[in-house]
């Protein structure tokens, strides 16, 4: 222990600037409520266009939480609510005039465990995109390749796209719920520890594809696993308690971080 | 680490012991099973023949079969499970869906319980005073609905109670992408659902197509075939109570087979509804 005062340590944070100009989703003091316990606490965090920022942190610091802030997943729940600012390519959408239907068609999620629907691999995939686009079939069909592609699945599922999508391995599962969030073509992609329910291989794979998907899309990825943080991400957010403690490029983050909490966190020390 | 021998040894014997009693109780519900399969069997198979599927009631000392009756079971149940899955499944979805923490969602869920749990015959007055009084006929309509009154809450119960068992994560993957709640819950959910919904609309169709009760206030029954909903029509259930209590000997060998026709239905249909929902899942 060589710090000088723990006290000051205890408060501590410590967040880089960006570029502004590239920031493509910008929380701005957000507080999050579940009924009357604050979960969020003055949150400022800027996702950046076409990179991939990882949040960190223990159980039940909240990063999922300010991750299912940015589609108001949380507006299905009576109870819990958000306060602050949300900015999307500048408009805030914490405000009630938001379409939450044109929300979510701009921001997709990938679930901890794979959700495929229960139908074909096909429909899985054009099952959003029926939502906002009146396709041809030949289109469709072009879109669900393209989806599948880019999802890294396309080679292991195009012989049988009429097949369930719930008889897929739990791997291919998840990269379908990838490929069913891409096909709509969304600006920002949340996923939501999405390679925890999977098997090493599988999770690399799923990681080869976040890496390629940042082309087209804003990517914020909430894990448990700091070796993959330290793997996919440009940006590396590390959460405590509702706070965030400390932002900034993902190589300085992990190799030198700013606060004792975060150094912490990432040897091991707690967390 | 050292075991106890004793507790070890001790701790068997209680499993073992429990083990016996589990599979003697399961002995005792099986033997009551099997005694009334083989009753019914022995004493409804000699009077099963093509009679019995062509020809009406007979009078006393004549006769006949039970083709109006089985008709007229048919008609009524088919009516009295559209109707019932129409209803339950539509609020079960809303129970499930919409009303799970509302007030009003409370009273409807105790409501149905109440509802689940009513005498039949109460059903079947009910009925009475409302189809068959004030229009002066008993008719196949009130049996009809007798029967969906107490099918709708089975349905609805199975209904609410599959839709809650359904991971939250698959809803929150349909909202995620945009979807409206009603779009999740019919190309999602209920598909997601749907062997437990079958089993549902089979648990109700089980309860209704022995109930003799309701019909008894409402459908009564007919010697001859009858193709007016608004008229008497006979019914298995019904026909069986009579006959069965009746002194003649071949009225209770029809009251026989028609218990068996019932018993073989339910289980035909169970066995059926098993592999269609196991095909589902395969495929």
């Amino acid at each position: 222990m060589n710090t000088l005062n723990p006290v000051v340590d205890q408060f501590e944070t410590s967040i880089a600037d960006v570029d502004r100009a590239e920031v493509k989703v910008d929380v701005k003091n957000l507080d999050f409520f579940y009924g009357k316990t604050k979960s969020l606490k003055g949150v400022s965090i800027p996702f950046s266009r076409n990179k991939v920022t990882a949040l960190i942190g223990p159980s039940g610091c909240g990063k999922s939480t300010l991750l299912r802030t940015l589609n108001r997943m949380y507006a299905l729940y009576p109870g819990q609510r958000a306060e602050g600012e949300i900015m999307l390519d500048g408009e805030n959408i914490l405000s009630p005039r938001t379409d939450l239907a044109r929300l979510r068609a701009r921001v997709g999620m990938v679930f901890q465990k794979p959700t495929p629907f229960p139908m074909s691999v096909y429909d899985n995939v054009a099952f959003g995109v029926r939502l906002y686009e009146n396709l041809s079939k030949a289109d469709m069909d072009a879109r669900v390749e393209e989806a599948l592609t880019r999802a890294a699945l396309w080679g292991e599922v195009k012989d049988n796209l009429k097949g369930s999508g719930l008889g897929l391995s739990g791997g291919q599962q998840q990269r379908l719920c990838v490929a069913r969030g891409v096909a709509v073509r969304p600006e920002v992609l949340l996923l939501d520890e999405p390679t925890s329910a999977l098997d090493p291989i599988s999770s690399a794979k799923l990681e080869e594809t976040v890496t390629q998907l940042k082309a087209d899309h804003t990517i914020v990825i909430v894990t448990h696993n700091l070796g993959q943080a330290a793997r996919v991400s440009d940006y590396t957010g590390f959460m405590y308690l509702g706070e965030l403690v400390e932002f900034g490029a993902t190589d300085e983050l992990f190799t030198r971080p700013a606060t004792k909490r975060t150094s912490d966190y990432i040897t091991g020390r707690f967390g | 680490m050292t075991v106890s021998t004793t507790l070890l040894l001790r701790r068997r014997a209680a499993n073992a012991s429990f083990v016996v009693f589990c599979g003697l109780v399961t002995a005792i519900a099986l033997a009551a099973l099997a005694a009334i399969l083989w009753t019914l069997l022995s004493k409804g198979l000699g009077g099963v023949n093509l009679d019995v599927f062509i020809k009406a009631t007979p009078a006393p000392n004549s006769h006949g079969g039970l083709a109006n009756a089985i008709l007229g079971s048919i008609g009524m149940c088919v009516a009295a499970m559209v109707m019932a899955v129409v209803i339950g499944m539509l609020a079960g979805t809303w129970l499930a869906e919409y009303g799970q923490r509302s007030r009003y969602g409370a009273v409807v869920r105790f409501m149905n319980d109440v509802l689940l749990s009513a005498p039949s015959i109460l059903v079947g007055l009910f009925v009475y005073e409302l189809l068959v009084h004030p229009f002066h006929s008993f008719s196949a309509i009130a049996g009809a609905v007798a029967l969906a009154l107490l099918a709708a809450p089975v349905i609805t119960r199975t209904t609410e109670d599959v839709l809650s068992l359904q991971p939250t994560a698959l809803r929150e993957a349909g909202v995620s992408l945009g979807a409206p709640l009603a779009l999740i819950i019919r190309e999602i959910l209920w598909r997601s659902a749907r062997n437990g919904l079958l089993t549902g609309a089979l648990l109700a169709f089980a309860r209704i197509s022995g109930e003799t009760a309701p019909l008894l206030f409402t459908a009564l029954n007919n010697q001859f075939f009858s193709f007016n909903p608004l008229k008497p029509t006979a019914n298995l259930p019904v026909v069986i109570f009579n006959y069965a209590l009746s002194p003649y000997d071949d009225w209770r060998n029809l009251a026989w087979a028609g218990a068996l026709l019932i018993a073989a239905t339910v289980l035909v249909v169970t066995i059926v509804a098993r592999i269609v929902a196991q095909e589902q899942r395969r495929s």
